[in-house]
């Protein structure tokens, strides 16, 4: 950004009121996470007893440790490692086939073409919000209940990465195809020699916005996993809730909660440049 | 637009389309397609046959008095969750982009939330106002005032309202504070020359300019009120007390899986891709003409 030239912007009294606005902003924003995480590092009892301490205790080892090996009704690790694979099954699988039809659809002339790009763009009315029962009896048929088939490939079609990459791909100068062609270099020489590694921007900045978009599902992990050790983190902190009256292990359930958010949130802020662009464009 | 220069070949492009399309058709359209059927029968009590009854379903749901209320709670629980989010995120990109250095660490600071997932959310304000151990509740009750969002409806609503507007003011800020920086200087600084104050300037050049975003902003975040929220309700109120907090995606749920009514399940699912299909049509329409960015 140009330097600016500071006229209607804050100076003295009102620039500091300005720095106190945002500061209280960002403590409203941190401070669930920060109970959280002092809620993780302390004894359950420290924290039945309210009001819970405002600091982090001595126990954040042994909590952390004891949800990752035992968690409560399957070990965390465990649920980690089921969220990392549906987050990158649903992540690099909505990119590879949404790579190969915008391909399809802008580089080759063939029937229903048109059919099918639209076919795709319905697919953005479906969410599977709304078609949850049918879709549960479709997966139970195929006998993908508790299967990591069955958490990604019902998530894996998408309007949203197929229109990006045929927007991109009108882009790329025609004379490229031309000259492909000329030199005799069949289709899929040109899309993994010369298109793919012009997208690969485009690719990662999406990876970004679809790792966490599968890293986050809820509902859908819900309905179809109901052995424990399928569990997504994400859906299992719930289950570690016991029914009844009985108290539940809050060090145990918070720890998790902060490691559940750990892998999305290094994401976000480790390619926060290609976040902001995914974001961006994939809202376009 | 289309290529003017195109590769030869049918089954090739055929090839490559069918694994977006079968995923497309047999994780999509077909269970589309069965929740449309399954709309116009109810299933006998054993589950062995099913009786057509039209648009009985329909009719039934209507009259309902919990789908009516239901639909009133996603209003509600919609528009709550826009106008908090959106609010605390002009507030704050407003602050942000009046200063000459910094803002950018407070981008970093603001979005990481956005990488937070709503369920996950959720068990964080469950936490905070939870009615035996929660900090917040306990020093309401110190004040005097006895939380209890289990058994008090309008609590209940606040508080997933402000668990689902929390994650989401880091998106509306990235897209807030770049609708703002891109608003010439020049003109804000005219007016300010002409003496227009900070209130006369955000009333008169930044709002107007900044519609579009806002426009932009208020539609993606009703799509993410209505169908993104679910794992913040879940969590937090199960849709209670007394169904005050079931917004109609819950509504699908609890009655499709725990309560097993097929047919007001799938109708209700019929109702819920109208309205989805409305409010892509308006994202759409919308997003053609939009300028910024």
């Amino acid at each position: 950004m140009a330097e600016r030239s500071g006229m209607v912007e804050k100076r003295g009294l009102g620039l500091w009121l300005t720095h106190l606005g945002l500061i209280i902003g960002v403590l409203f924003i941190f401070f669930p996470i920060w109970l959280a995480f002092v809620a993780s590092t302390v004894e359950n009892q420290d924290i039945i007893r309210p009001p819970m301490p405002v600091w982090p205790g001595d126990q954040m080892i042994e909590n952390y440790t004891n949800a990752l090996v035992a968690g409560i009704n399957a070990p965390v690790a465990l649920m980690l490692f089921n969220s990392l694979v549906m987050a990158l099954g649903i992540a690099l699988g909505k990119i590879a086939i949404s790579l190969l039809s915008a391909f399809a659809i802008v580089y080759f002339r063939f029937p229903f073409r048109q059919t099918f790009f639209w076919l795709i763009f319905l697919t953005l009315m479906l969410p599977v919000e709304v078609r949850i029962v049918p879709t549960y009896e479709v997966v139970a048929n195929f006998g993908m209940l508790n299967s990591y088939s069955g958490l990604i490939l019902p998530l894996v079609a998408s309007a949203t990465a197929t229109f990006l990459f045929r927007q991109f791909f009108l882009t790329v100068p025609d004379e490229l195809a031309e000259a492909a062609r000329v030199d005799g270099a069949r289709p899929m020489q040109f899309f993994f020699d010369i298109l793919l590694p012009m997208s690969r921007t485009n690719i990662a900045a999406l990876f970004v916005i679809l790792f966490i978009y599968g890293w986050n599902q809820y509902l859908w992990p819900l309905l179809i996993t109901t052995d424990p050790e399928m569990n997504t983190i994400v859906m299992g902190i719930k289950q570690m809730f016991p029914s009844g009256d009985d108290f539940a292990h809050w060090p145990t359930i918070m720890a998790t909660s902060i490691l559940a958010m750990v892998p999305p949130v290094i994401v976000v802020v480790g390619m926060q440049k290609l976040f902001i662009r995914g974001l961006v464009e994939s809202e376009k | 637009m289309e290529k003017r220069v195109t590769f030869k070949g049918i089954w090739l492009p055929l090839l490559l389309v069918l694994p977006q399309i079968l995923i497309t058709a047999v994780f999509f359209f077909y269970p589309a397609g069965q929740a449309i059927w399954q709309s116009l029968f109810i299933p006998d009590p054993f589950g062995l046959s099913m009786q057509w009854v039209g648009l009985g379903n329909f009719e039934y749901l209507l009259s309902d008095r919990y789908y009516r209320a239901s639909f009133v709670t996603t209003a509600i629980f919609s528009i709550l969750v826009t106008l908090v989010s959106m609010g605390v995120a002009l507030y704050l990109a407003v602050l942000a982009d009046r200063l000459i250095k910094g803002s950018g660490a407070y981008r970093t600071l603001l979005i990481w939330p956005y990488a937070v997932a709503p369920a996950v959310a959720g068990v964080l304000w469950l936490f905070m106002f939870n009615t035996r151990v929660g900090v917040v509740s306990w020093y309401l009750g110190q004040l005097g005032y006895d939380w209890n969002h289990v058994l008090n409806e309008g609590e209940a609503m606040g508080l997933v309202v402000v668990a689902s507007a929390w994650g989401r003011i880091s998106y509306n800020f990235l897209f807030f504070l770049a609708g703002l920086q891109a608003i010439p200087r020049s003109v804000i600084e005219a007016a300010a020359i002409d003496g227009a104050r900070f209130w006369t300037r955000f009333r008169t050049i930044v709002w107007p300019l900044l519609s579009p975003t806002t426009f932009f902003l208020l539609v993606v975040n009703i799509i993410y009120a209505f169908f993104e929220t679910f794992g913040v309700i879940h969590t937090i109120t199960s849709g209670g007390p007394q169904q005050a907090t079931t917004i109609l995606v819950y509504k699908v749920y609890s009655d499709g899986f725990v309560g097993q009514d097929l047919g007001s399940s799938a109708a209700q699912s019929v109702i819920l891709l109208v309205v989805v299909s409305i409010l892509t049509i308006i994202q759409f329409k919308y997003i053609e003409r939009r300028v910024h960015y």
